[in-house]
């Protein structure tokens, strides 16, 4: 086990980068600590799977350094690094029993026998494929095969990391919450560092107690599921994260106010720096209310989604979207109606270029 | 990598090495062929492929097995895709049988065949026909073709099939515009297969035919023997059998390794 | 899950008659002529099973046999894994992977007499490159219309150049089907080269080996053409192999009784050996 440090990383497949652009990975600083259950969390091409393999070995990146507990692998090949890697297909060995599939990591390592029955049977009672240890492993189902596959990392106890590549895909539906809870049953029993690379934001946030959110080979914010859902570093996540995601209004600023529109619109707090750029106000459906005074729009779509109603309206030619919920959802607006929407104001951010650029108020500040 | 790649370079000169010699023969005079040993050409000449262009029963050899390669791949696949669409989509009464059955066809020897075959052929009254030869090939064509492409159908998902039909598509129109346009890979690969195995068989081809329909092989044994020792011609006629394999082979490249797994991968 | 359809039958049909006429009707001619005797003009004599009694029994047929199986177990314990091993140096993508595939398939592209006849001008002890080089460079007596030795030696090898590009490219097409993730999941399992081979490369080859070895044995049992131009069978009997002594016996003799009666062992032969071996290999996936 072991605390991860990716310092000044960049990776290119270009042999010779020279624009950002022709970066997969565009410099990455990240402190990883021991024990921890991370997600990595990103569009497809966002470059979570190359950071994924130059943590494991498998990729050598252009610059930059990986540290294990402070030493450096960068140079090490996957197997001198104890990490183990679940891959988005199940790699099992068609020909090997499922006992073989599980001791295979440890007889390459030349293990003796009595520890490798110990560990084996270990991990499979871990895993619940005790019953299944003589059965080729070629006629197991795809959940199965995962397990296995999960299992030949965790067989190893020396195992400092222990990564997931979406690990998923192939899984039926019904099957996929029972095998989320197992792994998350399983980090905390073995207390590896766990890296799980999705594009699914619900896999990561379920999973995850710290979440990189990734967008073109960039690391955009890095936080709790709780601090991405609240407040998102950048439109990107604030888009990405949610269901629907955050609504994202441009906006003028003037005199230190936001109007959308002609309508003034009051932000959580003080503005910091001197904002110059596109500017944009961000707020969640979930913070957006109908009432009898505010900005006035026109509902446009009306969608019920069982728990709550999602209304989407149109003001000035942009959609937001309010979610309503309980009792709210008796007083559904129809479609075509013009209602007003209120922002709560302790959530209204403001982003300039892309990036959070307001803060909360004070304490001190609330209070007068 | 670097020093694994030694091996197949070592592999391709050993077969480039005898093809090497056939060319290099083909250009030296057969004084120069008979008066020792030379690497390259002393005397360059082009004399050899000269006699084969001018000579009508060396050039019309070509043709002829140009002719009945091109009828037996054109039979051959045409009948072969409905019959592996059948194999590769319906269970019907004997299909396992039938499929081993044609199977077995390619397992007999050719030896075996060919003095029935010429009885066979001439008793129906086309011996000495392209037609004769092209029908004869197609024993052990058609079901190396039905193989291949049943092979390559299996990888097309039967929703396709379902569709088309929920579509409104007759089976002729389905079969035409979307199936085998989805599997042309197939089609190329099991034409490339029945040309190569047409193109290179000699012994029914020999037997098949005597003046009209001769190919081009058949008509270098006779030349070998009766004129003597004419290396060069030989040769020469030798590179220019090389030449529509390595053309139909270059169409198929990137299909080539599938293909020779049948789409079984 | 395919569908019960009798009237497949008609999609099937084109073949069935084009194979049955060109299979049949020369099958039943051989069985009919391997029970009768003839002294010409087509009066035969009803013979019973006598010719295959006396092919069953002669040494002639047991020595051309006997050559046969030599032949093709040289050929399948050569071509195979040869043929794997240079599949698997073989450069996974990039610029020399169809340069590289068109060259080995350049072999099975040339009319099998052309193939003779070429090893035949490659071979010639003083004019032939082979033929030269062995005896005026590396001083070694090579003559194979001479000695046995030499003309085995030269009719595998021929073999050998001819058919094992089928070898390489169907491990070849079995290789590149592997997914990366097996690799690197390989690598982080700490598995060696051998590990590597034997429980990833090697299942995964194992369908289209099947293929292999069934179609080299089969070829290579039914070989006539190129050691016949190349060697004649000889010198003396020693490359006579089955196709060439059955060609001798049917076209050479115009014995036609004994000539169909050993075709049809022939063919027995081959079938039997292939079904062995095709119920050998895949006993395994049934399971």
């Amino acid at each position: 086990m072991a605390k991860i440090t990716l310092s000044k990383l960049r990776h290119s497949y270009m042999p010779a980068p020279k624009s950002p652009s022709d970066y997969a990975l565009k410099e990455i600083d990240l402190d990883w600590s021991d024990g921890g259950a991370y997600a990595l969390l990103g569009p497809s091409g966002c470059g979570k799977s190359t950071l994924l393999n130059i943590i494991s070995g498998l990729l050598v990146p252009s610059e930059g350094q990986i540290l294990f507990d402070g030493q450096d692998v960068t140079a090490l090949p996957p197997d001198q690094r104890n990490i183990a890697q679940v891959f988005q297909f199940p790699v099992i060995y068609d020909t090997m029993t499922v006992y073989d599939n599980l001791a295979f990591p440890l007889r390459n390592r030349g293990r003796d026998e009595a520890t490798v029955r110990t560990r084996v049977m270990a991990i499979a009672e871990m895993l619940e494929v005790t019953e299944m240890l003589d059965q080729k492993a070629a006629g197991l189902s795809p959940d199965n095969k995962q397990k296995i596959s999960m299992g030949r990392g965790l067989v190893r106890e020396d195992v400092n990391v222990v990564m997931f590549d979406e690990p998923l895909t192939v899984i039926d539906p019904h099957l996929k919450w029972k095998l989320r809870s197992k792994l998350k049953e399983l980090h905390q029993r073995v207390k590896a560092t766990m890296i799980y690379v999705t594009h699914d934001q619900t896999e990561a946030l379920t999973f995850a107690d710290q979440v990189v959110v990734m967008q073109n080979g960039e690391v955009v914010q890095i936080g709790t599921p709780v601090e991405l859902f609240e407040r998102p570093a950048h439109t990107f996540v604030g888009h990405f994260i949610g269901s629907p995601g955050m609504n994202i209004l441009p906006c003028d600023l003037q005199g230190g106010c936001a109007r959308f529109g002609a309508h003034k619109i009051a932000l959580e707090g003080p503005i910091r720096g001197d904002a110059l750029g596109e500017t944009e106000i961000g707020i969640r459906p979930e913070f957006v209310t109908l009432s009898d005074k505010g900005l006035p729009a026109t509902v446009t779509k009306i969608s019920d989604v069982g728990r709550h109603t999602v209304v989407e309206c149109h003001a000035n030619g942009t959609r937001i979207n309010a979610i309503l919920e309980g009792a709210e959802q008796n007083n559904t607006p129809a479609k075509g109606a013009e209602v007003h929407l209120d922002f709560h104001r302790d959530q209204t951010r403001l982003y300039v270029d892309g990036w959070l650029a307001s803060d909360p108020q004070t304490s001190a500040e609330a209070a007068r | 990598m670097q020093k694994r790649s030694i091996i197949p370079i070592v592999y391709i000169l050993f077969l480039m090495l005898p093809i090497y010699w056939l060319v290099a023969m083909s250009f030296k005079t057969t004084n120069e062929i008979l008066s020792g040993f030379s690497l390259f050409p002393q005397t360059f000449t082009l004399e050899n492929y000269a006699t084969i262009f001018t000579d009508p029963t060396w050039y019309w050899g070509y043709i002829n097995s140009i002719i009945y390669v091109s009828i037996n791949t054109v039979i051959s696949v045409a009948v072969a895709l409905p019959a592996a669409y059948a194999f590769s989509r319906y269970r019907f009464l004997g299909d396992k049988q039938l499929f081993f059955w044609l199977l077995t066809n390619r397992m007999a020897p050719a030896a075996v065949f060919a003095l029935p075959f010429f009885q066979l052929y001439s008793a129906v009254g086309i011996f000495d026909t392209h037609l004769a030869v092209a029908l004869a090939h197609c024993l052990f064509n058609i079901p190396l073709a039905v193989w291949i492409l049943e092979g390559f159908m299996g990888g097309i998902p039967k929703e396709l099939d379902e569709t088309a039909y929920v579509d409104g598509y007759s089976f002729p129109r389905f079969f035409g515009t979307i199936f085998i346009p989805s599997i042309k890979a197939g089609v190329g690969v099991a034409a490339f297969f029945c040309f190569m195995f047409s193109w290179v068989e000699l012994l029914l081809a020999k037997t098949l035919t005597a003046v009209a329909a001769k190919p081009i092989a058949a008509t270098m044994t006779k030349t070998a023997s009766s004129a003597g020792y004419e290396l060069g011609l030989l040769a020469a006629a030798g590179t220019l059998t090389i030449i529509p394999g390595a053309i139909v082979i270059w169409f198929v490249r990137n299909y080539i390794a599938k293909g020779f797994a049948m789409g079984r991968v | 899950m395919k569908t019960e359809n009798q009237k497949a039958w008609f999609f099937v049909l084109p073949v069935l008659v084009l194979v049955a006429f060109n299979a049949l009707i020369p099958m039943m001619t051989v069985v009919n002529y391997s029970v009768q005797e003839t002294f010409g003009d087509n009066v035969f004599f009803w013979q019973g099973l006598d010719w295959f009694e006396q092919i069953l029994r002669s040494d002639r047929f047991h020595a051309a046999l006997g050559r046969q199986f030599l032949f093709t177990f040289l050929i399948l314990i050569i071509e195979v894994p040869l043929g794997i091993i240079i599949a698997l140096s073989m450069p996974r993508k990039g610029f020399w992977v169809p340069v590289c595939l068109v060259t080995m398939a350049l072999p099975m592209l040339i009319p099998w007499n052309v193939v003779g006849a070429m090893w035949n001008i490659f071979t010639l002890p003083d004019i032939g490159l082979l033929g030269y080089f062995l005896n005026h460079v590396l001083g070694v007596t090579y003559d194979m219309t001479q000695n046995p030795l030499a003309a085995w030696v030269t009719i595998v090898t021929m073999d050998v150049w001819h058919w094992t590009s089928l070898v390489v490219l169907l491990s070849y097409a079995g290789l590149v089907s592997i997914p990366d993730a097996y690799y690197q999941a390989a690598k982080i399992d700490g598995a060696s080269n051998w590990a590597v081979f034997r429980f990833i490369q090697l299942p995964k080859m194992k369908t289209v080996l099947t293929i292999a070895i069934l179609l080299r044995f089969m070829d290579s049992f039914n070989i006539y053409t190129e050691p016949f131009v190349l060697t004649g069978g000889g010198p003396g009997n020693s490359t006579t192999l089955l196709s060439i002594d059955l060609v001798k016996i049917a076209l050479g003799q115009f014995d036609l009784g004994p000539a169909a009666a050993m075709s049809l062992i022939y063919f027995a032969i081959t079938l039997l050996v292939s079904w062995l071996f095709y119920t050998l290999m895949t006993k395994d996936d049934l399971n």
